[in-house]
């Protein structure tokens, strides 16, 4: 009697049971479906967003010619903006423009061992004081920071400068990165190497030798590009790079190289410090030199822009002849770049 | 009158069974072929020796003289091991790590005035210039001494050969800077760089390697020198011991009280183990200080010099480089020179305090508590210029670093010149108490092998006397 009732009883929850499982099983597939998938849209949504975003900058860069590089630049302008007024916002003692600079390129932005003061001297410098005189009336309120070759874009990104003037050459590459000025100064990728030395120029006199160049530079990122194409001999071998193209002067002196690439400029800075040397054969590059500052700088690049029109026709002169003439010729015309265009609207 | 009876077999047995089985031994030695028939025929004869009294009394003397001479000559051979270890603790090892520590030091110190040439432009004072050149001539000279002492093909001698060959290329880079500067190129501080990379990525790891290893050196001599001399002890005891029993046995036989030669014997083992225990004792205290209070110290203050050393190099290197070093760390961006000062700096202070502690009451703990004042100092200075720096006005910075009149230069000089004298202090000390543990030392071997000659000698003697009275 009792155990016949119990199974009654038992079919009786029993069925009740299915039922209920069948409801949790209903609502769980209710539930959780839609999660998995609205999970399965995020994730493609995320992957479309991606390539979307990354597609942008390239468009933009692909209408980058490097011969036009120099042009990639917003229209002169004296208003000011959000970076310069931030800049001028600063206080005391730190009311000053924060360049990064060179203390190694002699006549360019160097220290003359000599001077009894520590200042930093040469024709980068002179135009620091200029475009600082203009910001901030005083041609004395900057704060110099010594940078490497390869540290010079990451030192602007990061925000430790407001911005490099440091025989900087304005390419595409690093348009991606950083936006620049008007150009200041025209010169070319040139090789220098002992007088003795068989090497001729750019050619395949280089075949076998060491060639030095300073990291991060447009000179080994042109080197590199050669050889993978064939337009430098294979054999050479540019695995030697430095922090600093003054380095390269170096190890050319203890012969740890056969011969450096750098820019005429300041190859030719090298080779005012150690009479042995020399440059060999034409540049094979042309390379504008501009001021860097930050991508979204706008005020700033366009201020620069119009200190750089006014340094042109009063001062830019005057300092070649004081740093330069002396290492690259009296006459100036091979260096000054053309009137500038300005590419860039927005 | 009551002891003749007790002239039971078994001490003699007892006395029998050990001589067989000590003059058995030598003899497969001797014959390795006739092995068995050799042993047998020992073994033959020591019984039919052991049958008569003069024969046991062979035995006993025998017995007696092994045993003393086994003692003296273990105690010789331990001791002068350990003698010579003690002497290598105090005229090689410890002079061969302080010495690795001064090339060290003398490198590190070369480099940091170069660079403090160069950041006070082309012409150097000539304070700067001798001090450069000191430095380079007392590391040279180390240099001569540790090769001297460097056994061939071990790891020291390998640092010592690389050292001896980048010190002149590292002298040439630097005198090559020199002229540039005088003639106002920057060329000439690419080459100052040059130096300073080949300073820091090749030279000073060697020399941090050479005085690790003659650290390691030290604490082997150490470890060698100290440990008690068991063998030597235990045979002594054992040496007594057979005395005691050949004495009794002779008063139990004789009646007679006195055997002068066993006597004799007994006497001068006993003077040789005292001599052996107390000295040891002493000589192991005398080491044991030498360790806690002249090397341990040493140590710590050599270490925390390095540290106020790399500070400093650190503090110019940061005025060289004048921001172009960075690292960023848990996502903020450091001076990578400025942020290393603060790691030397640290170091140093814990090196200080460590020293002040181990130095406590004694006369070299003044000069450490001095150079914890002076590192104060030097925080504070380095803040100010560091602030002067982070504004700008590099010219304020360097003359709080490198000028005549409270600069960071004075307190780097102060803290160098107080830890010199607490390591004299420590270097007095060590060599006070490693030389008394030494001394304990000395003629313990010498000593301890004619003392068991003659106690030998005194054993055979005795018994001599006794056998006489068979014939």
């Amino acid at each position: 009697m009792f155990v016949r009732r119990m199974r009654a009883s038992l079919r009786g929850w029993g069925g009740v049971g299915a039922m209920a499982v069948g409801c949790a099983l209903a609502l769980a597939f209710v539930l959780l479906l839609p999660l998995t998938q609205s999970r399965g849209e995020g994730g493609r949504g995320e992957g479309l967003g991606g390539p979307g975003l990354a597609t942008g900058s390239p468009a933009k860069a692909d209408d980058c010619t490097d011969s036009q590089a120099q042009n990639e630049t917003w229209s002169p302008s004296g208003a000011d903006g959000s970076t310069i007024d931030a800049i001028k916002a600063r206080t005391g003692a730190k009311r000053k423009l924060i360049v990064g600079v060179d203390q190694n390129s002699y006549r360019w932005g160097y220290r003359n061992p000599n001077n009894s003061d520590a200042e930093l001297e040469g024709f980068d410098i002179d135009l620091v004081h200029r475009i600082a005189q203009d910001i901030l009336g005083d041609p004395n309120a900057v704060q110099f920071k010594a940078i490497p070759t390869s540290q010079r874009i990451p030192a602007i990104q990061d925000g430790r400068v407001d911005m490099v003037v440091r025989t900087m050459t304005i390419n595409c590459d690093r348009l991606k990165d950083v936006a620049f000025s008007a150009p200041y100064f025209k010169t070319g990728q040139q090789v220098l190497a002992p007088k003795s030395s068989s090497i001729t120029g750019y050619n395949g006199t280089l075949a076998h030798k060491k060639i030095c160049t300073a990291a991060g530079s447009t000179a080994y990122a042109k080197l590199d590009a050669d050889r993978k194409s064939g337009k430098l001999v294979a054999s050479a071998d540019i695995s030697t790079t430095v922090p600093n193209q003054l380095d390269c002067l170096v190890r050319l002196q203890l012969g740890e190289v056969d011969a450096v690439v750098t820019d005429g400029a300041l190859a030719a800075s090298q080779a005012a410090q150690d009479p042995t040397v020399e440059l060999k054969g034409a540049p094979f590059t042309t390379e504008y030199y501009g001021v860097a500052m930050k991508k979204d700088a706008t005020d700033l690049v366009r201020r620069v822009n119009q200190i750089l029109v006014e340094y042109r026709a009063d001062g830019w002169q005057a300092s070649y002849d004081k740093w330069l003439s002396a290492t690259l010729g009296g006459d100036s015309a091979a260096s000054k770049p053309a009137a500038p265009q300005y590419l860039r609207s927005s | 009158m009551t002891h003749p009876p007790t002239k039971s077999a078994a001490p003699p047995g007892a006395g029998t069974a050990l001589p067989a089985q000590r003059t058995g031994s030598p003899a497969p030695e001797a014959a390795p072929p006739r092995r068995r028939s050799a042993f047998a025929e020992g073994v033959e004869q020591v019984r039919a020796a052991a049958t008569t009294e003069p024969g046991r009394l062979r035995i006993i003397g025998a017995v007696l003289a092994v045993l003393i001479v086994a003692f003296g000559a273990v105690t010789a051979w331990q001791m002068t091991d350990r003698a010579a270890a003690a002497d290598d603790v105090l005229h090689r090892s410890q002079p061969l790590s302080s010495g690795a520590a001064d090339i060290y030091r003398s490198l590190a110190d070369a480099n940091t005035t170069a660079s403090s040439g160069f950041l006070a432009g082309g012409q150097e004072t000539a304070a700067s210039r001798t001090r450069y050149e000191t430095d380079v001539q007392t590391a040279a000279a180390k240099l001569v001494t540790a090769a001297a002492n460097s056994e061939p093909g071990s790891p020291s001698e390998a640092a010592v050969a690389k050292l001896n060959k980048l010190l002149p290329e590292y002298e040439g880079l630097v005198e090559r800077a020199r002229v540039y500067n005088r003639q106002g190129y920057p060329v000439g501080g690419a080459y100052l760089r040059y130096a300073n990379e080949k300073m820091q990525q090749e030279m000073l790891p060697a020399a941090e390697d050479l005085y690790t290893k003659e650290n390691a050196r030290l604490a082997s001599d150490y470890s060698d020198a100290t440990p008690y001399p068991w063998a030597a002890i235990v045979l002594g005891l054992l040496a007594l011991a057979a005395l005691a029993w050949a004495q009794l046995r002779h008063y139990r036989r004789t009646n007679r009280l006195l055997n002068h030669g066993l006597v004799a014997a007994s006497a001068a083992t006993v003077v040789t183990l005292l001599w052996l225990v107390v000295g040891h004792t002493v000589a192991r205290s005398g080491l044991d200080g030498s360790y806690d209070h002249g090397v341990r110290s040493l140590n710590v203050l050599h270490d925390a010099r390095i540290a106020s050393l790399k500070a400093r190099g650190n503090e110019n290197l940061s005025l060289v480089a004048r921001g172009a070093e960075t690292v960023t760390v848990g996502g903020q961006t450091y001076d990578a020179y400025y942020y290393d000062f603060d790691k030397d700096m640290t170091a140093l202070g814990k090196g200080l305090t460590e020293a002040a502690a181990l130095a406590h009451g004694t006369a070299g703990g003044k000069p450490v508590v001095a150079a914890e004042g002076n590192m104060k100092v030097w925080k504070e200075r380095h803040t100010a210029a560091r602030t002067e720096d982070e504004n700008g006005d590099y010219q304020a910075a360097l003359d709080k670093v490198i000028g005549t009149k409270d600069a960071t230069a004075e307190c780097f000089d102060s803290v160098d010149t107080n830890l010199k004298s607490a390591l004299a202090y420590e270097e007095t000390e060590f060599k006070e108490q490693a030389t008394d543990g030494r001394n304990a030392m000395s003629g313990l071997p010498i000593g301890a092998a004619m003392l068991g000659v003659a106690a030998a000698s005194g054993a055979l003697f005795g018994i001599g006397r006794r056998l006489s009275e068979y014939r």
